[in-house]
């Protein structure tokens, strides 16, 4: 494989090309304090970046600024301010589908403004990485944390992560590449965070030495042809099959979006590996479950503690991927809960809609609580809900 | 839910990609049959013997074969050859049709010469092919192919894969090289010489 035999050799800026299980789990790491911004500049210089593209948004901006400084320095190869939040993942369509390593940023109304690209990579196969730093997306206007936007694009096609924590969110972006480049995946993937509780807040982070970096994106074990304007998808992006009234016209058109579905469902094995399971759980054989994503499973697990405290055994399970969704992980984590908390940053309840279609016997799941609109969720929030549900209960679940 | 076995069709109006049914790729040094995860040497013999028993055993080499672009793509094309010659003094039917390029074909494809990824069930179905094998088919091109035969024809699909497989195949092999191809083909002459296929 090209890649493989790189390993050894050094990159334009002379960093040395490592196999990437060493990067992420033999080299020393260091231990630094730094916001999920700065966290981007340091994976990002480890990462053999080709093309960053970038617009302001909040509170992406200051990530995005950080990995032009890394262009400055020779780190990424090529960076730009696109026109819009549209334009911008246009342009890393185009730089993907000439076989570069793209990364790009954005958060809240500059997903949505960017969203009809987003099944577009997908359906080209382009292993596009988009960090969404996830913000409130309704009127009225509101630039602070909120989830609703990762359930806006949960069936775009695209892997999607949700990291927990800054040291999460590192190594999610490193691995996430080297899942989303396999030749059986190929997809676009989108590493989120909770805006400004992940972004703008600074924690430990345990860094390899950027003297290391992972080895560059080989577009030759692309699943498609490398841009051809003769060969599809671009030639059916001008000719399109689709826009024929047959039959054949049709199953062709969904057997397209099977095989990228199905793609979604090959990453299990890769990121297992890499993440050690879709998801992670504690103290499962508890009958009081919490489960999420983000944030919320950190103050999960903070009212875990509370809670023990009182002699009240709850026990948590962190969802790790979002797409694709851990299903039977979840399944089997939950078969000795009698009920489920799903604290979620969003009005909707989109992560217990996900649980629900999950489980058997869904009624056990309570959806909540809920915050949003940059409101935080003290752990004391999660402790009222889970007491106030089990007041209702006739059988005492006190250990 | 009962394990989904990948088998040869006509399986639906719109069959299910196998990935999203549960069927995982196979590990170095294994294959695929039928979904079911076996060594490589196994999976070697089982795709022997359904071209030595085929009726119109047919190979489907693609751009990554068939356009030489590197020295690897003119090593495999000649091991495809072989092969192709090895099946044909077998069985005077066995075919040889290309995939050069995935562009749509107007007014229509010719099904006697070619095949194209979007509507392959047309050639199988012209030429009566029961047994087939892509090779050097973009990954993505052949699933989808691959999944729209079984869908409608009843074409046992083979993949020698260069990357990871194709679990949409019935059987399929991955890392392909040069050299695994001929292994095939010396499997194929193998079981034919022995009459044991």
């Amino acid at each position: 494989m090209a890649t493989k035999s790189l390993i050894g050799t050094y990159n334009k800026k002379g960093q040395k090309i490592v196999d990437p299980d060493y990067l992420f789990y033999d080299a020393p790491r260091e231990r630094q304090f730094m916001t999920g911004s700065e966290v981007v500049r340091e994976a990002i210089k480890r990462a053999n970046v080709d093309v960053s593209i970038s617009y302001p948004i909040t509170p992406q901006s200051e990530a995005a600024a950080m990995v032009g400084d890394l262009w400055v320095e020779g780190y990424v190869g090529e960076y730009f301010r696109g026109e819009n939040e549209f334009a911008v993942m246009s342009e890393c369509a185009g730089a993907s589908f000439g076989g570069a390593r793209v990364f790009t940023t954005t958060s809240g109304p500059g997903t949505l403004r960017a969203y009809e690209n987003f099944p577009m990579w997908v359906g080209s196969r382009l292993p596009i990485m988009l960090n969404m730093m996830v913000r409130g997306v309704n009127s009225p206007l509101s630039i602070q944390p909120d989830t609703l936007e990762i359930g806006l694009i949960i069936d775009t096609g695209m892997l999607i992560w949700h990291a927990e924590s800054a040291q999460d969110f590192f190594d999610y972006l490193l691995m996430g590449y080297m899942v989303a480049e396999e030749p059986d995946v190929h997809l676009p993937i989108a590493i989120c965070i909770d805006g400004f509780f992940v972004s703008h807040t600074k924690d430990d982070v345990y860094i390899p030495s950027a003297d290391f970096t992972l080895p560059p994106y080989d577009p030759y074990r692309n699943p498609m042809p490398v841009m051809d304007m003769e060969v599809p998808p671009v030639r059916m992006m001008r000719d399109p099959f689709v826009m024929k009234s047959n039959y054949i016209s049709y199953a062709t058109q969904a057997s397209w979006q099977q095989e990228t579905r199905a793609a979604c469902e090959r990453s299990r094995k890769h990121t297992i590996r890499l993440l050690g399971g879709l998801i992670e759980e504690e103290n499962t054989d508890a009958e009081i479950l919490i489960v999420s994503s983000g944030t919320a499973v950190a103050q999960g697990r903070e009212a875990v503690r509370l809670l023990a405290a009182e002699g009240i055994k709850v026990g948590i399970v962190k969802i790790k991927t979002i797409r694709p969704f851990p299903y039977e992980e979840v399944r089997q984590a939950t078969k000795n809960a009698k009920i489920i908390f799903v604290p979620e940053f969003n009005v909707v309840g989109w992560m217990a809609r996900e649980i629900k279609a999950s489980i058997p016997d869904n009624h056990r799941v309570v959806e909540g609580p809920h915050v949003a609109g940059g409101m935080t969720m003290p752990p004391e929030v999660i402790v009222e809900e889970i007491k106030k549900v089990l007041a209702k209960k006739k059988e005492s679940i006190h250990e | 839910m009962s394990k989904y076995s990948v088998l040869k069709g006509p399986e639906a109006f719109l069959p299910p990609a196998a990935a999203c049914e549960g069927v995982v790729l196979p590990d170095p040094g294994q294959g695929l049959i039928q979904g079911d995860i076996v060594q490589e040497t196994l999976a070697m013999e089982e795709a022997a013997r359904k071209f030595l028993s085929a009726k119109n055993p047919t190979l489907f080499p693609g751009p990554l074969v068939l356009w030489n672009w590197n020295e690897t793509a003119a090593r495999k094309a000649a091991a495809i050859k072989r092969l192709y010659d090895v099946l044909k003094s077998h069985n005077s039917n066995a075919l040889h049709i290309p995939m050069p390029d995935y562009r749509p074909k107007y007014p229509k494809i010719d099904p006697a010469i070619e095949i194209n990824p979007n509507h392959p069930n047309l050639t199988i179905w012209y030429n009566k092919i029961d047994v087939c094998m892509f090779v050097g088919v973009h990954c993505h091109m052949a699933n989808l192919s691959l999944k729209i035969i079984r869908g409608g024809t009843d074409c046992y699909t083979i993949a020698m894969c260069a990357q990871a497989g194709h679990e949409d195949a019935m059987i399929t092999f991955r890392d392909a090289t040069p050299e695994k191809i001929d292994i095939l083909t010396n499997t194929v002459e193998r079981l034919k010489a022995s009459g044991d296929y």
